[in-house]
Formats: structure tokens, sequence, C-alpha cells
């Protein structure tokens, strides 16, 4: 603080406190929807903003599905959860590991093609699915893998800057330690799994974080490669549950949104730490 | 970049067994695509998938000839500046208040950074709640001050819709980025220039904003392309590119006329398109890192 001005302190937490309002209100309102019935919502307006005594009837509907009192069929959230936390997890740790033994590759080894191969995953920086979608698509459907986790996760494993960071990583790693594990006579993978992945931990937790949250997130992926509903994840599911010809559930989409919600912004809040620094690295 | 270790390991297969998940996939579901995208502009097939022909540069020349395109150009780049523009102003103004409150600025930091989780099909699904013209509590205050809000009827209501949930969801980011350029900003510059005199006004235009210039076209860049492509779920979830075709944006265009109206040159041609503007972007951001270490 250059100098006491209590008048512009008390602006600066004003403007925070009301950024911080705007910021939340649209999650607040979700909650709120969620605790009422689809006829409140559809009825009353403006909504009221207090919550209502639904919720548990409400979410009970949209975690395991149900028929509501207006008779519109509701698909269970549960299994669409599991679908995204299984996708989630296996593009974060996927992308981890292939980064890590690339990185470990270009790094620690002399062979033929190594520059060609670095630029080649440096390249796919440029190639993000929404440019291929059309082909990409067409590979996943001839090899058979339509609606299914493999479809869902793999294509979206590669990754340039997880093998540009580690890569990075690595190279400041003392020299002497190479040498020391080589006179020790510990062979490559050896040495990859004592020395390099405990010295990596920060890093790697940083990026599962960003990755976690990147997989979780996906949509225009999982709308082109899954056709039934037994493999939608969930953030689809909700889109599938607003609009089309039948009447919207309001108060149960506004559930599954905030269930969609709650796992990625935990990781957020409680790994506050490792996100900001996922986010700084994996922008450089 | 070519720096390299000076003690190596040996070995003859082991580095191209390491590299080996990582080129598979890369080859298989980016460079193969890829490629077939650039032949698939070139070539024309029936509607049945029967016959391609290959039409060299015809896909191009019907794209830039035809209306609807030129016009899905407009409005994304209409709508990545707004984006851009209003998500930087809100962050930048957020972030230069919580670096000057010392009392609770963890809390706010915490508060503010958790919209960077939801995902962007959410985000549009929760704005879409409240501006629904007939149950929305936003849509409602704006009829109750006069303003007829229905953004299935009127184009400029659906581009604030999605401009205001893809603003919402980038907030955090923008945010974070700003709050560790200004700390970074070293304090005995500003103390200078406030032994001269100089107010807080003043001393944010003279010093704080030139200084901050490389996070901002940091974040620039990052948000035109997170505008350009990351948003594609805020618009199939709020609008479907309606009313009309109004707030079609170049993925959703792609998307679109690829799996929806099975025209498959066309949409590849689109696609190469696309490729370009990502190249262009990134080459723009690594001349820009290049700077920033000289800074």
């Amino acid at each position: 603080m250059v100098e006491r001005r209590p008048a512009l302190t008390l602006l600066a937490h004003l403007t925070l406190i009301i950024g911080v309002l705007i910021v939340a209100f649209p999650v607040y309102l979700t909650f709120v929807a969620s605790t009422q019935t689809a006829e409140q919502i559809a009825q009353s307006r403006p909504l009221s903003l207090i919550p209502g005594d639904h919720m548990l009837e409400t979410w009970k509907l949209a975690l395991f599905g149900g028929e509501t009192s207006a008779g519109s069929k509701i698909p269970p959230a549960l299994p669409m959860l599991k679908i995204s936390l299984i996708s989630a997890l296996v593009i974060s740790i996927g992308k981890i590991a292939i980064s890590l033994l690339s990185a470990f590759a270009i790094v620690y080894f002399r062979f033929p093609l190594k520059q060609f191969f670095f630029w080649a995953i440096f390249v796919t920086l440029m190639l993000p699915v929404e440019v291929r979608i059309g082909p990409t698509y067409q590979v996943v459907a001839d090899l058979g893998l339509l609606n299914s986790y493999a479809g869902l996760t793999v294509p979206l494993i590669a990754s340039a800057t997880a093998t540009f960071l580690f890569r990075q990583f690595f190279m400041t790693v003392p020299d002497e330690l190479v040498e020391a594990a080589r006179m020790d006579g510990a062979a490559p993978m050896r040495f990859f799994k004592d020395v390099l992945l405990p010295l990596s931990k920060t890093s790697i937790a940083a990026l599962f974080v960003i990755q976690f949250i990147y997989g979780w997130n996906q949509y225009l992926w999982p709308l082109l490669v899954t056709t039934e509903e037994t493999m939608y994840p969930v953030v689809m599911g909700i889109k599938r549950l607003v609009g089309g010809e039948s009447y919207t559930e309001w108060n149960v989409v506004m559930a599954t949104a905030l269930l969609a919600m709650i796992p990625p912004a935990l990781i957020v809040v409680l790994m506050q730490k490792w996100f900001v620094k996922g986010l700084v690295d994996t922008e450089k | 970049m070519s720096v390299e270790k000076r003690v190596l390991f040996r070995s003859r297969w082991l580095p191209w067994l390491l590299l080996a998940p990582q080129v598979i996939v890369i080859s298989v579901f980016f460079f193969w695509p890829a490629g077939q995208a650039l032949l698939q502009s070139l070539q024309q097939q029936d509607a049945f998938g029967m016959s391609t022909e290959f039409v060299g540069l015809d896909n191009f020349r019907n794209l830039f000839g035809d209306e609807s395109y030129l016009a899905s150009f407009k409005i994304t780049a209409l709508f990545s500046v707004l984006v851009a523009v209003c998500g930087l102003a809100v962050a930048l103004l957020l972030a230069v208040m919580a670096d000057r409150v010392i009392k609770g600025a963890m809390v706010y930091k915490t508060l503010l950074i958790w919209p960077y989780a939801v995902a962007p099909a959410v985000a549009g699904v929760l704005w879409l709640f409240m501006f629904a013209p007939s149950i929305g509590v936003v849509s409602y205050t704006l009829q109750a001050m006069g303003l007829d809000w229905n953004h299935l009827l009127n184009s400029k209501h659906a581009l604030t819709l999605i401009v205001v949930a893809a603003v919402w969801k980038q907030i955090s980011y923008n945010f974070l980025f700003f709050l560790a350029g200004l700390q970074s900003i070293p304090k005995s510059l500003i103390e200078a220039a406030a032994i001269d005199g100089a107010g807080p006004a003043r001393r944010f235009w003279t010093i704080v904003f030139p200084l901050l210039s490389p996070t901002t076209f940091f974040l620039l860049v990052i948000n035109v392309v997170y505008a350009f492509f990351d948003t594609f779920a805020i618009v199939d979830a709020t609008t479907h590119g309606g009313p009309g075709k109004d707030t079609a944006i170049l993925v959703y265009k792609v998307y679109y006329d690829g799996f929806k109206a099975l025209d498959l040159g066309g949409s590849a041609a689109q696609s190469v398109v696309l490729m370009v503007v990502v190249v262009a972007l990134t080459v723009l951001q690594f001349r820009f890192v290049e700077k920033k270490v000289q800074y």
C-alpha cells in the first residue's frame, strides 16, 4: 500500500463484493430453481429468490431418474456422472503418462529423427479437435470406437503442452543426478521411476487439475462419438434435458447442472495452489 | 530449442518405445484426419457418398461466394471482439481492486476463480435459464424496465446472451493472469510516482497499464482463441446458431454443415480455413512469448 486512502479501499471492497455476487448469482439461482417444482418455476413470475422445499425430491429425480408429475421421463444422472468421471480420469492421467514418456525420450536420449518428432508433437497445438471434427469422427467410426470409452478419451489424449512442460522441467534437472544413476548402474527406466517421477510431483499435480477439468467439460467430442444414451457424459446429458419438443423440467435441469459443476469446482477450490500453477505453466 | 543434456542414456530401441504412444495417437487422430480434411476440401461428393470427384479450389470459391459463410465470419469476429474486450475490462477492474485490498484478498480470489471449472455447455444452460423470455429472472427485469427481451426472435439479444455467458466463464482466467501481472510490477516504481504526487488514477494509466501490456496482449490472443473455438458448447446449448443463422459462429457452422447438412466438401473447406486461423493465432502468441522473455 503506497498511501492510506480509506475511501478507495472501501471502493475496492465494494467492487469486489459486487463482482463476487454477480459471478455467483447464476449458480445461486440454479440452486434455488433446483429446490422448487417445475410448475412453480413455470408459473411464478418472477421466480422466487428464496429456496423452496422440494430440494430432496428434485435431486433424487435428477440423480436416479424417474417420471415427473407432468409425465416426462427423466434419465438418471448417476450413470452419466460415472462416465464423466472415468473419461476425465483417463484423459488426464493418459495425457500426463504419454507426455512424461515422450519428454523423457526427447530429453535423455539421442536418436535419429528426434527433432522431427519434437516438431510433430508441437504442430498438434495447431490442430484442435474443432478444426478436424469430420475426418476425426470418420477415423473413430472406422476403428469401431463409437460409443466406447476409448472413442471418448484416446483421441483427446495427445498433448503438446504437457510434453513441453515436462521437457522444460527435465532440462532443469541437474546432470549430476544422471551421472550418479549411471555410476550406480541404474537402467534408464529405473532413473525415470526413482528420480524423475518424484521430482516432477508438483508439475504432475498442477497438470492433473487442468486436464481433469478439460476432460470433464468436453462437449463437442462426446456429441459426435456417442449416439447411445448409456454413453452420454453428464455435460452432454444436461443439454438433452433442455428443449426438444417436450416441456423442459427446469428444476431437474438445474439440479443436474449443479451435479455436473460440483466435481470440477471442488477440484479447483481444494487444489487452488496447483490449479494456479497449472494454468500459468501450461500457457508458457 | 536445441540445447541438449551433456549426459544421455544409450539405447537403440527404448526411446522409440517411449515415444510410441504419443506418436501413434497424433498420427491416427491428428495428422491423418487433418490430411483428410485437406484432401476432402478439394473434392466433391454426391449426396449418397457413391462417387467422389476432384474439384480443385471450387469448394473454397463456393465458400467465399456464400453470403451465409461471410456473415458467419463477421459474426465470429464481432463475437470474439466483444468477448475479449468485455472479459478483459471486467477482469482488469476486479484484479486492480483485488491487488489493492489486503484484508480478505485470498477469499475474494477463491470466490472469483471457480467459474473456470464450469463447462461452457453448463454455463450456457445457466444463462439461458436467466434469460428465458417466459421464465427468466433477468428477462423479467428487462421486460419490467420496458425492454421486450426475446433472444429467440431478436438476433441482437441472442448475441448478447452468448457474449454474457462466454465472458462470465472466462473472467476467472483473465482475473488470475491480470492479478499475477499486477503483483509482478515493482512497488518501488509506484512509490516513486506517488512521491512525485501522482494520484492513483494517474499512476494506473501512466505506469501500471503500460507495464501490464504484455499480459493484456497475451490474454487478448487467448480470449480470441477461446471465443473462436471453445464457445461452440455455449452456442449449441443456448441459441443453436439462431435466430436464423445470426449467431452461427464458424465452428458451429463447420459442425452444422458437416453433421447436419452433410456437405462434406464444404465442411472440410471450412475446417481448412479454421486451421489457417489457428496457425495465425498460434504464431502471434509465440512471437509475443519471445518478446516477453526480452522484457
